[in-house]
């Protein structure tokens, strides 16, 4: 579609119940309280020339071209800093004020170089735009301004420009990575004419910059800009989509020439992100079109086979005859799929649904096995239904945030930038983290407490801090009589008195001073809003599935469940976690997380199928590949993972792998896991397909087609061709088909539809009857459930333990520029920033060891051994190591163990004991993975160019 | 599934369900019906009938309900 002009009302527009009415040359305008004349004028559409102001940040006023004359009042105030009041006459455009932004605007040429014609913003450039607006016709203080011409254009960060030449100091880079970012990477260094912006570095990237682009989305001209932009010219045309990386789901603009993608611009409609995003949204795209991608179907009859290209018939016929043969020979259960948090709800429900009336069983999982299942169990058992409580910008009302397992300014960042606004505002911050992570302490952030408990303590420490408050009477009695189950409440409360679980008894088992942890506890309990936000740092435990109710016991506890500014929040890992989940993509529940014995509900999908359903659980993923070893399952087909390198134990799931008979592949990549596959069926990226995804916060947002499937095909076309060749065609024009399905056969999702979408930008679920625009904030009356269920979470300890082998204990987590096994950032030059997996040691552990910064290490398990090498670090404590797993070659699930939650299987992968030595060269597993991989992905190329 | 697998998965079910006291078996039970598939639970008797040393009490106990 073509470009729409952005709006900007040059200040945030404001929120209130009271307004405020105004006159606007000559026009009654009425706008909420607070709101400054600027944006009061725009969104009447009354244009008042500007540069320094844009509505991303809050008003600088200094470039003196807003200015106004207000009746009554002396003076020409810039309108941008002055509020909008009750009877205000303003008049924008007089002579006078005319004068004054034509001298303005002279000052600003006069140092500024005209070279529009060449300049890679020409035509997209506001300084260029207001010197039209205020008819500027000459210069009358020449051109020899400093123009700082001599300085050097700073090409140093991967995706964007930094001239200073062009540079107008106007300070909305400066301001945008403070107000929006929180960053505080820039500042103005100089004054007059030698004013410039610095990074405080030599140059962007080694500077603090963390290149999420809110600078050169702020700034008005080409002095920050995007090489892609520079390469290729102003786009042209834009849809609007949901990025495919993290949780967060955030909007982007996608800004196209012809059937190219020219650049990601966050979307300022964007209700999760608010025109934020993150050097992973906004930049690394380039992996949709890497060289590295597979855009021919291919089969083989054995691994050790060259791949042969084929076409998608030859390659949906062979799968179908192998997947209907051993169903044949080993039974009925012989088979199974897994449908993947990155692919879009239509297209996992295509492939549940696949697998229950195709396959005829259960045997359906995605990737939240291996992340947020134990989110699914907990909230379920406690609040009634597997979903965060809050929409994001809940935080903003948030007085305490307890932070536990999570890592947001690297893993969510756009809604880490949320949290320290609100931080900055003055809420206060409890850490409970085994590393110290940045929002321990960062510029203008402090956490209040910084609980660094030992690896696999959580469920002992989310005990000790409802111990306090039940025990020093912080309870909310009032919300809990009225809102909870109070039998269980009061079998949790004599549970959690008990001595055992007080912050004195449990200090040594999870490091944490009690101290610390009851003004933590008193901390939280008393707050007017305390809001609970977590990650994979309490569901990829042994007790994951317990924490998560410990913490939903403490929320409900303290009345902190059903309103704005509080609630149990996870943060989900993946792009499409929440929906992945949402759509039935587990082996007990149909979409809308209903049980496969349920009667009603499973003759709701036999009508709709046609067919009968299996009314049995069927095999989560680390089952499949348990029950492959035993000879019991034989045949996968896995849309969008890699479970050879994502899932724990890689021995075991290539063993796995490699007993099946029929391993069916459909990916981007020639992946780790399709080393092992028979059937290679190309998949598409997010760019290449309409559909929707559902975020953190239950927000589901469109997927839009921006360029043509490479492989000719959209992932949900793929599952078409298979179920057909089963001898079950699905008949489903579009997408939007699909959800009209989704929404008739679920009671959560029976308001949404591609319309709805389209006319209310996006939908938080539950949306029917009762919520027809959505649900931001749940249980505000009531649980899902009724009433509050308390649970009782006694602490296990995990039995991987150390000892004198393996004496340190292993967590794992993800890195900014990094998005977990390394599938797309690994692809595009986000490798600048890191491009190898290190091995965070302790001074303390590393000097015994006898190992420098930078020496190559051996990482050891009892499941297997990696290398990798060595960063010197105190931001673990003595006795833990930390990795990020983001790339193929360190391998670093090789040494993680098949421990996992009691409840869901979800793995252990935050406690795996370990031993650390230093070492010259790859490990056994490495070397022996390198000789195989070459041989393992041959292709034989028979077809010609064009076919397929 | 290997017969140390299932009974350690079985175990570790009863282990977090064992602050349930007298309702802890059939918790388990429940548990296992929930989300295990029917071979699961079907290895899990015969790892019983053949002595399931392994196992917590619970577990067998719970195992009498499936």
């Amino acid at each position: 579609m073509p470009l729409p002009k952005v709006i900007d009302y040059g200040t945030p527009l404001r929120e209130s119940a009271d307004t405020v009415t105004l006159t606007i040359d000559g026009r009654a305008v009425r706008v909420p309280k607070g709101t400054a004349i600027l944006a009061a004028a725009r969104s009447h559409g009354i244009e008042i020339p500007k540069l320094c102001a844009t509505d991303m940040v809050e008003a600088f006023g200094s470039c003196r071209l807003c200015l106004v004359e207000i009746e009554g009042r002396r003076g020409t105030p810039a309108s941008c800093t002055t509020p909008a009041e009750d009877g205000m006459v303003v008049h924008t455009q007089t002579a006078r004020l005319a004068a004054l932004r034509r001298g303005v605007m002279e000052l600003y040429i006069s140092d500024h170089p005209l070279d529009c014609l060449t300049c890679s913003a020409n035509g997209d450039c506001e300084l260029q735009d207001m010197a039209g607006a205020v008819g500027l016709r000459e210069v009358r203080y020449g051109q020899d301004g400093r123009k700082h011409r001599t300085e050097a254009k700073d090409e140093s960060n991967p995706y964007f420009t930094f001239d200073s030449s062009k540079c107008i100091v106007c300070s909305r880079c400066v301001r945008a990575c403070a107000e929006v970012q929180g960053t505080f990477a820039l500042t103005i260094t100089g004054r007059g004419l030698e004013s410039k912006v610095s990074t405080g570095s030599f140059d962007f990237l080694s500077s603090e910059c963390v290149s999420c682009g809110a600078c050169v989305q702020a700034c008005p001209t080409a002095t920050l800009n995007e090489k892609s932009v520079i390469e290729h010219g102003t786009p042209t045309g834009a849809t609007i989509t949901t990025c495919a990386y993290c949780g967060v789901g955030c909007s982007f603009r996608a800004e196209t020439q012809g059937g190219q993608l020219v650049r990601m611009v966050p979307y300022k409609r964007g209700q999760a992100n608010e025109g934020h995003s993150c050097v992973k949204g906004r930049f690394a795209y380039g992996y949709a079109t890497h060289p590295d991608r597979i855009t021919r179907p291919m089969i083989r009859a054995r691994i050790s086979d060259p791949w042969r290209e084929v076409s998608w018939d030859e390659a949906f016929a062979h799968a179908a005859s192998e997947f209907r043969r051993i169903q044949a020979q080993y039974g009925r259960e012989a088979v199974g799929g897994i449908t993947s948090s990155r692919c879009t709800n239509e297209e996992t429900f295509l492939v549940q649904k696949l697998v229950r009336a195709v396959f005829g069983n259960n045997n359906v999982d995605n990737c939240a096995r291996v992340c947020h299942s134990p989110t699914g169990y907990g909230l379920k058992q406690t609040f009634g239904t597997s979903a965060g409580t809050q929409d994001f910008k809940s935080v903003a009302q948030a007085d305490v945030i307890l932070l536990i397992g999570a890592n947001p300014t690297d893993a969510h960042p756009v809604f880490a930038s949320r949290m320290k606004r609100r931080l900055r505002e003055g809420a206060r911050l409890i850490v409970a983290d085994p590393r110290r992570i940045d929002l321990v302490r960062s510029p203008h952030i402090q956490a209040a407490h910084h609980l660094a408990l030992k690896p696999g303590t959580n469920v002992a420490l989310i005990n000790a801090l409802a111990h306090v408050v039940v025990s020093e009477g912080l309870v909310r009695e009032d919300y809990v009589r009225e809102r909870c189950d109070l039998a269980s409440f009061e079998a949790w409360a004599r549970f959690i008195a008990d001595p055992r679980h007080a912050p004195e008894a449990s200090a040594d088992i999870t490091g944490v001073p009690a101290g610390e942890l009851r003004a933590a506890a008193r901390l939280y309990a008393t707050a007017r809003n305390a809001a609970i936000y977590y990650g994979l740092g309490v569901t990829e435990h042994s007790q994951g599935s317990t924490m998560v109710m410990g913490m939903a016991n403490l929320a409900m506890a303290t009345g902190n469940v059903g309103r704005v500014g509080v609630g149990v929040n996870p943060l989900r890992g993946q792009n499409n976690v929440q929906g992945a989940c949402d759509m039935g993509s587990f082996p007990h529940e149909f979409s809308g997380y209903r049980h496969v014995s349920d009667d009603a509900t499973r003759e709701v999908f036999e009508q709709l199928w046609g067919v009968a359903l299996a009314r049995e659980p069927g095999l989560r993923i680390p089952n499949m590949v348990d029950e492959a070893q035993s000879g019991h399952f034989k045949g996968l087909y896995i849309q969008g993972e890699d479970i050879a390198q994502s899932d724990p134990d890689t021995q075991n799931v290539i063993a796995g792998l490699s007993a099946m008979e029929c391993v069916v592949v459909q990916d981007l990549f020639l992946n780790e896991t399709a080393k092992y596959a028979h059937v290679f069926l190309p998949g598409a990226s997010f760019l290449e397909k309409d559909g929707t995804f559902t975020n953190a916060e239950r927000r589901i947002s469109r997927v839009r087609k921006v360029i043509a499937p490479l492989a000719g095909l959209a992932d949900w076309e793929v599952t078409l061709g298979l179920a057909a060749a089963l001898g079950y065609p699905m008949q489903y024009a579009h997408p939007s088909e699909i959800m009209d399905e989704i929404a008739r056969a679920t009671p959560s999702f029976a308001g949404v539809s591609y319309a709805r979408l389209d006319e209310l930008g996006s939908i938080q679920w539950p949306c029917n009857a009762a919520a027809p625009t959505g649900t931001p904030i749940m249980h505000v009356e009531r649980f899902v459930r009724g009433k509050g269920r308390f649970m009782l979470t006694g602490y296990v300890p995990t039995e991987e333990r150390t000892g004198e082998r393996f004496p340190l204990l292993l967590t794992t987590g993800r890195i900014l520029s990094q998005y977990n096994v390394g599938t797309q950032t690994a692809r595009t030059p986000n490798t600048r920033w890191h491009d190898e997996d290190l091995l965070e040691i302790h001074p303390f552990d590393a000097e015994q060891r006898g190992i420098n910064d930078g020496d190559r290490v051996l990482l050891r398990s009892r499941a297997g051994a990696t290398s990798l090498r060595a960063q010197i670090s105190e931001r673990v404590q003595p006795g833990v190591v930390y990795t990020t797993f983001h790339h193929a070659r360190s391998g670093v699930n090789v040494v993680t163990t098949d421990y996992s939650d009691w409840a869901t299987n979800c793995p252990e992968y935050k406690v795996t004991a370990v031993q650390v030595t230093r070492t010259a060269a790859p490990s056994d597993w490495q070397r022996e993975n390198a000789a195989r991989a070459d041989f393992l992905r041959r292709i034989e190329r028979e077809l010609p160019e064009g076919a397929g | 599934m290997k017969p140390d697998k299932l009974a350690r998965m079985a175990n570790d079910i009863a282990h977090n369900l064992a602050a349930l006291g007298d309702a802890a078996p059939a918790a388990i039970a429940e548990h296992l019906r929930h989300f295990w598939t029917p071979r699961m639970r079907k290895e899990l008797l015969q790892l019983i009938q053949a002595g399931g040393a392994s196992l917590e009490p619970t577990v067998v106990e719970a195992a009498r309900a499936l």
